[in-house]
């Protein structure tokens, strides 16, 4: 409640008893600092979640196998594709060919022959041709096939 | 009237009798006809059976086995000996009977050219054929298991030479103690393969490229194979096992003490999954058999059973702190995954040891381990990083409440100065 | 350049003094019902956390059957605090729509429908379906084992409705089955038309409850009954909730973190014991317990259109109790009020329990 002044100066506002100013400040000067410190404490996870991972995308429909000084002539590799894995294989002629791993007669993990030319699951004998068709043994079914793409140094395997 | 109405009965009855003769699709066969009306169930069983019959599929009938003339009508005319007529044969004559046709390529080939005809020849091979040579009628012949006159084709579910009844076929005289008396050989097999993985495999999960009986016996010429041929049977399917084997110090030394390769540690009929307990040189092992503790082969079990020891008990930690993690929220099915690349190690591991060689099995064993402890290094990862999130939650809701708290401090001001100035 | 230039530079092109003068003149009325006045807030605060944290996932979501599951799989594991603002998400729609059926309830027990504010109370009732249907939808994008069933077995029960069913079916489903079809359109659903007709209905919803001001309860005397400033008083007190809603949603996400669980295979037979999400699952559990036939008609058919005609009786509540006077009339709506809340609070136990 300020009273006019009958002096004719300004109104000189009386502060009646209140907390002191001091605790007002302080209160206020907490106030600001914590929700500053709150704020930030959002908004760092909400920038760091905006800012790119290092492996930049989800690899679902393709994925980079596997780089061309790694597979030989005449090799083959295993690689991880979405959950499961697939076997990267190059031929003698340097083509590129790319089937599931996964066994269809119980699931073992196959691998390339060199010798035979063929992918071959050592469990049971099974042996499947480059474009994964089951040709002996016990497999009743053929391997997924993959579509093998070269991108500058990389392979790239993707689903057809 | 009467005569025209007799003229309709005999008219409709040529039809009917044509109806069924044309229906029927088949030449006449008396027969069949004569039998199949016998009160007697052994007589009037093969014209019942015949229908389902591959032969009669093909268009043959009871005259192109047992000779005779199905046109007749009376039992003599029919069977009568002049007309070809055979009669059944005997026991002694059945492979020939059959043979016939059945080693008969010219004739073969005019059915079914990718049919063999060498069946008569090699079941002379067998022991079954051998037997019979000497006189004993108790084997199987062809109908033993092929049966006769309802005889159905192979890939038919019901023949009795499908893979999943051949089993059967054959327990029918060798499961029986007192049929195979005085034959010497034990009764016990299909007891035994019916527990067997094998078993398992064909009837349980029908995986028809499991073995039955004939896959590892031979079907026409069924002989238990030698013993220093039995690796080769087993590395039909088994072929890496095989090879190791074949390779390894065993094969020289089984064959000279005249140990059945393969069977001497895995059985031939009750093959059960195999354990790591067959494995090594505690009690309950194989190996103990017949290495004794200082021997290269003591040494080489020792060491090869802790390799395996040693992945699996990696694997299993590697496992379980994932796991932990996992129930924890976090997610770790990527590490997951790799893991796959430890536990196939892990099988093929189990392969190795074929081949004797403590060097053959670390060469897998050890990429194994690699593979393992990175599993077990994502899994400590993720519960640190699970300690992180809980530690920056708890700093976050100190935070947070502090800061709920200083509001509510600020209001409890305003409103005390809002009263006062009231 | 001095803060009262600037605000004096934006009050004379955005009469923002203007509108700080109607701010200030907003009152709650103070009585012992006053505590739920929070909740039509708080669902908005919970809305805005949604919008928010939806939006940054939509800088890694891949709405497709082939990238889904494998994205928000990436979010979880790759991307930073992506498992902070996913859990958030997903715990913060559940919060949201427990507020809300609390504030729908306490609105209509304490009558804040009576005139003027039908309106209102419409608005609120498209905003419930708007939200549920959000619910539904966004369950969907991860593309898992659960969500797939769910996602069956709620369009079937929609398909189900007479004449009208099948057509409902085929649009939601964007097909006969449930595809990647679906999924890219429950993601358009999801992130763009629900939140458009959200938006408006919200600005409708809190534009009416500014014009109307805050209702007093028919017990309290609307004349005496004691005022407090919205601003400061009560939207500081409404800042205190919010701080701890955001506590509570960290510590949700820290220590409750949302399951991802396996990718949805069309092939695969449905898991076992599946049920929906609890504010579904009163609903599922009363379709389990009506009998095959009910007078000669399908009895999930008569379920679900009773629950269609008591979701269109909610619209007409205003109308039907439309005075504090009939003080009959307000008890037997009480009553249903009490029924409704206690069969849905039992069925959802019982759905959980069995």
């Amino acid at each position: 409640m300020a009273e006019p002044a009958q002096d004719g100066r300004a109104a000189v506002p009386e502060y009646p008893e209140r907390p002191r100013p001091s605790r007002r400040r302080f209160l206020d000067y907490l106030l600001g600092t914590s929700t500053v410190a709150t704020l930030g404490a959002i908004v760092y996870p909400i920038f760091k979640f905006m800012s790119p991972p290092q492996v930049v995308e989800s690899a679902e429909n393709s994925v980079v196998a596997a780089k061309l000084g790694e597979v030989p002539l005449n090799s083959g590799k295993i690689f991880k594709f979405g959950n499961k894995p697939g076997i990267l294989v190059r031929t003698s002629a340097g083509e590129l060919k790319a089937v599931s791993a996964v066994c269809t007669h119980l699931e073992c993990i196959v691998q390339y022959r060199p010798d035979t030319k063929q992918i071959w699951c050592a469990c049971h004998n099974g042996q499947y041709n480059l474009s994964g068709k089951n040709i002996g043994g016990p497999p009743p079914r053929p391997l997924e096939e993959f579509k093998v793409n070269t991108r500058g140094d990389d392979i790239v395997v993707s689903r057809t | 009237m009467i005569a025209r109405r007799s003229a309709c009965a005999v008219l409709l009855m040529a039809l009917v009798l044509l109806f069924f003769t044309l229906a029927s699709g088949q030449k006449k066969s008396s027969c069949i006809e004569c039998h199949a009306k016998l009160e007697d169930p052994r007589l009037s069983a093969p014209a019942k059976l015949f229908d389902n019959d591959i032969h009669h599929a093909r268009g043959l009938s009871c005259n192109d086995c047992h000779g005779g003339d199905p046109n007749a009508d009376t039992k003599e005319a029919a069977k009568d000996p002049r007309k070809g007529y055979l009669g059944k044969p005997k026991t002694l004559d059945i492979p020939a009977y059959c043979g016939k046709c059945h080693s008969d390529a010219n004739l073969m080939k005019k059915f079914n050219p990718s049919l063999r005809v060498d069946q008569e020849r090699e079941y002379y091979t067998s022991v079954h054929g051998k037997l019979l040579k000497t006189g004993e009628t108790r084997v199987a012949t062809c109908i033993s298991c092929h049966s006769v006159h309802g005889i159905r084709a192979i890939t038919d579910p019901l023949s009795s030479v499908y893979p999943s009844n051949v089993a059967e076929t054959c327990s029918k005289c060798h499961a029986s103690a007192d049929y195979m008396r005085g034959l010497n050989i034990p009764s016990d097999q299909y007891d035994k393969y019916k527990q067997s993985v094998h078993a398992k495999a064909l009837y349980d999960k029908q995986d028809l490229s499991a073995p039955t009986c004939n896959d590892c016996h031979g079907n026409h010429g069924a002989t238990p194979p030698g013993i220093a041929s039995v690796a080769n049977v087993c590395g039909q399917c088994h072929g890496r096992q095989a090879e190791l084997f074949q390779t390894s110090p065993h094969k020289a030394a089984f064959d000279q003490k005249g140990l059945g390769e393969c069977i001497t540690c895995h059985s031939n009929h009750a093959i059960a999954k195999p354990s790591d307990q067959l494995l090594g040189t505690s009690q309950g092992t194989l190996c103990i058999n017949c290495h004794n503790s200082g021997d290269q082969g003591f040494i080489a079990a020792t060491q090869m059973r802790s390799q395996i020891d040693e992945l699996i008990a990696s694997i299993g930690k590697s496992t379980d702190i994932l796991d932990k993690a996992e129930r924890a929220g976090m997610e770790v099915s990527r590490p997951k995954f790799e893991m796959k690349e430890a536990t196939d190690a892990l099988t093929h591991a189990r392969v190795l040891i074929h081949s004797s060689s403590t060097a053959e099995v670390d060469k897998i064993v050890a990429p194994g381990l690699a593979a393992s402890v990175k599993g077990y290094q994502a899994g400590v990862g993720a519960l640190a990083e699970r300690t992180f999130r809980r530690r920056g939650l708890a700093v976050s809701l100190v935070f947070i409440l502090f800061l709920a708290s200083l509001v509510y401090l600020k209001v409890r001001q305003i409103e005390s100065r809002q009263k006062e100035d009231a | 350049m001095k803060l009262e230039a600037v605000t004096s530079w934006l009050d004379e092109r955005l009469s923002i003094s203007a509108l700080a003068k109607l701010v200030s003149k907003k009152e709650v009325p103070l009585h012992r019902h006053s505590i739920w006045y929070y909740f039509g807030g708080m669902t908005l605060f919970l809305f805005t956390v949604q919008v928010v944290t939806g939006i940054l996932l939509l800088l890694y979501y891949r709405p497709s059957s082939e990238g889904a599951f494998e994205s928000v799989q990436f979010i979880m594991t790759d991307v930073k605090f992506g498992w902070l603002i996913r859990s958030i998400h997903s715990w913060s729609a559940n919060l949201m729509i427990a507020t809300l059926f609390i504030h729908m309830f306490s609105v209509f027990f304490l009558r804040a429908y009576y005139p003027p504010r039908e309106i209102t109370w419409i608005s609120g009732v498209v905003l419930l379906f708007i939200v549920i249907c959000f619910g539904f939808s966004g369950y969907l994008l991860p593309w898992n084992k659960l969500a797939f069933f769910a996602t069956k077995v709620g369009t079937e029960i929609a398909g189900v409705v007479p004449i009208v069913g099948r057509p409902i079916l085929r649009f939601l489903r964007g097909g006969d089955d449930v595809t990647g079809a679906t999924l890219t359109r429950f993601f358009g659903f999801h992130v763009a038309v629900l939140p458009a007709t959200a938006t408006v209905f919200i600005g409708i919803h809190v534009l009416l409850v500014q014009m109307h001001g805050m209702s007093v309860p028919p017990g309290v005397k609307a004349e005496s009954v004691k005022k407090m400033k919205f601003v400061p008083n009560f939207l500081l007190r409404d800042l205190i909730g919010w701080i701890l809603a955001i506590g509570v949603l960290a510590a949700l996400a820290a220590l409750f973190p949302w399951e991802l669980g396996e990718k949805a295979d069309a092939f695969a037979p449905a898991p076992a014991g599946i049920k929906p999400e609890w504010y579904f699952l009163f609903m599922f559990q009363t379709l389990k317990y009506l009998p095959a036939k009910i007078w000669g008609f399908d009895g999930e058919v008569i379920g679900i259109m009773a629950f269609n005609v008591v979701a269109m009786l909610l619209f007409i509540v205003p109308f039907v109790d439309r005075s504090p006077e009939n003080k009959r009339r307000r008890m037997i709506f009480n009553l249903i009020g009490l029924a409704a809340l206690l069969f849905i609070v039992v069925m959802t136990i019982v759905g959980y329990v069995t």
